[in-house]
């Protein structure tokens, strides 16, 4: 029945050479954990990514209950975790899935760094990899004031003052951040939800398809 | 292509224009939302009313600690918001009313909160200290002194403003 299916939409459209180009490639030996155990650090990027698509997922479910707005977004977070089905699964996979995806993508750019994986031609892969990580940190950044509890609210006053300390253009900066020169409230709350939910997660797609084009390209580094 | 007076071509032509009204399109499209963006930079401060907080003679070389509530406007929310100031006269009967927020990291610093740092400020974040006139002392991580309210006092009543950095001062 699938099979009829597809083989319906593939003689109108010719999908076949699309999902090969995307899909069908032989796994080098040298990468593979099943040859060599010690290939199993090749499994980062992937389990980066892995993580990153938990992340959006997640994320987009928690947007039907979470308000970005001072007087309900910690009440709404509170109801969504102890009142709705599974509330506490999806809320946690979020919270933790924050941490293990800066763990995994950290452990990916060791592997690259030691293996020397960045040089010629692979250059440019890498200055995408170090803007993703950077997205990835304003995602932690942003994500983290959501709840609207005293831990979010201070960790944010802490970022902007970091934020601040930057010189010449630091208080400007600060202000476009937090939506006002001094108060960290309503608008930094709005703001921060925009950027977590639209602004940053575009530029991830962008980075992350830019990234795996690359590596489609250029294909994996070879063996040390 | 060499021609005697440079002609323009007709696909530079083309090239030239179309590139011209696509920018101005591009342009138009994305300028209300930069500015809708940038707003916060375009307001620019708001002046803060002088609040009471203490009748002037009540004001001791002792830093004391006095909490008052100023009217705030965040955008559509409106609300009372506490602040806190350290009120004293320093060594030359100057009114200083210092804030309490390290400009370190903007923790919320403390008077003659620790034995080992009598008559000193002291910031719990990474042990940041300040002398009694809220300077910072040397080697810890503050930068500046703490910001100073501005202040004015009228028929013995002492009103404080807007908490200003000390730095050019
Ligand atoms: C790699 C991508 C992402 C990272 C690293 C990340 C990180 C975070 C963090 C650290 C929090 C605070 C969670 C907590 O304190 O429990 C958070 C909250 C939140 N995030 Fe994300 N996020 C990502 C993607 C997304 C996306 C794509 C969406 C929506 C489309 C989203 C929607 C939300 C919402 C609604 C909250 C508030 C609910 C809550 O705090 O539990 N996130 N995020
Ligand atoms: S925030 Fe006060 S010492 Fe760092």
């Amino acid at each position: 029945m699938l099979h009829k299916l597809y083989d319906w939409i593939d003689e109108r459209l010719d999908i076949t050479p699309i999902w090969r180009d995307i899909a069908d490639h032989e796994v080098p030996e040298h990468v593979n954990p099943a040859h060599h155990f010690s290939a199993f650090v090749y499994c980062f990027g992937g389990l980066t990514f892995f993580v990153t698509v938990i992340q959006i997922l997640s994320g987009m479910f928690l947007t039907m209950y979470y308000v970005p707005d001072i007087v309900n977004a910690w009440e709404s977070v509170k109801y969504l975790q102890t009142q709705v089905a599974h509330g506490q699964i999806v809320r946690g996979m979020h919270h933790w899935g924050a941490s293990v995806v800066i763990v995994m993508i950290f452990l990916h750019t060791l592997r690259v760094f030691f293996q020397g994986a960045y040089k010629k031609p692979r250059e440019l892969n890498w200055v995408v990899g170090v803007l993703l990580f950077f997205v990835m940190l304003g995602l932690g950044f942003t994500g983290y004031l959501l709840p609207w509890d005293n831990k979010a609210f201070f960790a944010t006053q802490v970022g902007l003052e970091i934020a601040e300390s930057v010189p010449y253009i630091g208080g400007d900066l600060k202000t476009l951040l937090a939506g006002d020169p001094e108060i960290v409230g309503a608008k930094t709350l709005a703001r921060f939800f925009a950027i977590h939910v639209f602004f940053l997660p575009a530029a991830l797609f962008a980075l992350m398809g830019a990234h795996f084009i690359m590596i489609r390209r250029q294909g994996i580094s070879g063996p040390l | 292509m060499t021609d005697k007076k440079n002609q323009v071509s007709r696909r530079q032509f083309l090239n030239y224009t179309l590139t011209g009204v696509g920018g101005f399109m591009g342009a138009a499209l994305v300028a209300p939302m930069v500015g809708f963006a940038v707003d916060p930079l375009l307001k620019g401060e708001k002046d803060t009313d002088f609040v009471y907080v203490m009748d002037e003679n009540e004001i001791t070389n002792e830093p004391q600690r006095k909490t008052f509530k100023v009217d705030q406007v965040d955008g559509w929310y409106e609300s009372q918001v506490d602040r806190t100031a350290w009120v004293f006269r320093d060594e030359n009967g100057e009114i200083l009313a210092l804030s309490p927020v390290c400009t370190h990291l903007g923790c919320t610093v403390d008077w003659n909160s620790r034995e080992e740092f009598s008559n000193e400020f002291f910031c719990p974040c990474h042990d940041g200290r300040y002398d009694k006139n809220g300077v910072n002392i040397a080697d810890t991580p503050p930068t500046e002194p703490l910001h100073a309210y501005e202040y004015k006092v009228e028929d013995g009543k002492l009103y404080l403003g807007k908490a200003k950095s000390r730095k050019e001062a």
